[in-house]
């Protein structure tokens, strides 16, 4: 039983790979041409990436470190020792 | 794991080295706006510092100078300054986490359009988040790894 | 089709990280496993932005004779995966923070063991 599921979702997955886009073309990219051009004026920054994580979409950090701070938060209660 | 940690030569070299990867983890978080790197790679790269002590030390030795409540509060400060900035931005401007330092002379030159070395005085906001995430991931993840090296050591 | 090992190297990698997920029975082989599916699924995410011939888009030292918007491969997916790493870091230090409460009170880490409460 467990080897059908497997094998299905081996197929699955090798049918994806074989029908998608091929390496290097891109479709569309209007949005990221966008940002390329005009980072320099609006953040002041050098790095387009580092612009990107924390001026045009910061409130994704914002949540990513709070997933930080409940995950190292958790393991610290768990592992606790109680003084007798 | 040992209480005594390891040999001689091994604790010499790690405790000559461990400035060196100090200064250059600051160095990557403070450049982040400039070159590759920012608050979460260089604050990788601090951590992995002070889980080379605990190796090299032992758990107990490590946790006498650099206690796990320090790491604790050095990690909410990060969290909390983040957050103040983010208000900051309220106040100034219209909306959270705006970017309100560009054109100030803190931190506000705008760079020439195009290849040029960089400035260190320029990206508005940016360095001082850099700086907060990079303390909430030095305090973070050493902090985790030093309990669950002291939680191995005695078992009742 | 040879153009596409990129993508090929994905599905091998999630198929590995499946495999120890179902097939092994140890708690910490499926937290390896866990971690291998994180690392094809990064993977996936890099190479959907990547441009024929493009440098890093970063504007420091840029070397001469780079046309500005269409010699750059793309800055926004570069930015999700970081977010999804760090993500990943944090669920696997949970993870085995987990594993090792488990081991304590059940004395073994086999996981058709430790499914009744224990007296």
């Amino acid at each position: 039983m467990k080897w059908l599921a497997f094998v299905v979702f081996a197929a699955f997955l090798l049918f994806a790979a074989y029908e998608i886009h091929p390496f290097g073309e891109l479709d569309d990219s209007r949005m990221d041409d966008y940002i390329i051009e005009n980072a320099q004026n609006e953040t002041a920054a050098n790095n387009v990436v580092t612009s990107v994580v924390f001026d045009y979409r910061g409130y994704d950090t914002l949540g990513e470190a709070t997933v930080l701070f409940t995950a190292i938060a958790g393991a610290l209660v768990v592992l606790r020792r109680v003084k007798k | 794991m040992k209480d005594e940690g390891m040999s001689v030569i091994v604790t010499t070299i790690a405790a000559l080295i461990f400035p060196a990867i100090m200064i250059f983890s600051f160095y990557v978080i403070m450049h982040g706006h400039l070159t590759p790197g920012g608050g979460f790679q260089g604050g990788a790269i601090g951590a992995s510092a002070i889980v080379m002590l605990i190796v090299a030390y032992g758990a107990k030795n490590v946790k006498k100078k650099v206690s796990d409540e320090n790491l604790s509060i050095f990690e909410s400060i990060g969290g909390l300054v983040f957050v103040v900035v983010g208000l900051l931005g309220f106040l100034a401007a219209s909306t959270f986490l705006y970017n309100f330092l560009v054109g100030e002379p803190l931190f506000g030159t705008i760079p020439p359009f195009g290849s040029n070395s960089g400035i260190l005085n320029s990206g508005g906001i940016l360095p001082i988040l850099n700086i907060a995430v990079g303390m909430k991931v030095i305090g973070g993840l050493a902090s985790v790894v030093l309990v669950m090296a002291l939680a191995g050591g005695d078992e009742e | 089709m040879i153009y596409s090992i990129p993508f090929y190297t994905v599905v091998i990698l999630i198929l590995v990280g499946v495999y120890a997920v179902i097939f092994k029975r140890n708690l910490i082989k499926i937290a390896i496993g866990i971690t291998i599916i994180e690392s094809g699924v990064n993977l996936f995410l890099i190479t959907l932005g990547y441009r024929e011939g493009g440098v890093a888009p970063i504007y420091t030292n840029l070397p001469s004779g780079i046309k500005i918007p269409e010699g750059m491969v793309l800055p926004v997916p570069q930015a999700l995966t970081l977010t999804s790493i760090v993500i990943g870091v944090a669920v696997l230090a949970l993870m085995l923070s987990l594993s090792i409460m488990i081991y304590r009170h059940y004395g073994t880490l086999d996981s058709r063991k430790v499914r009744r409460l224990k007296e």
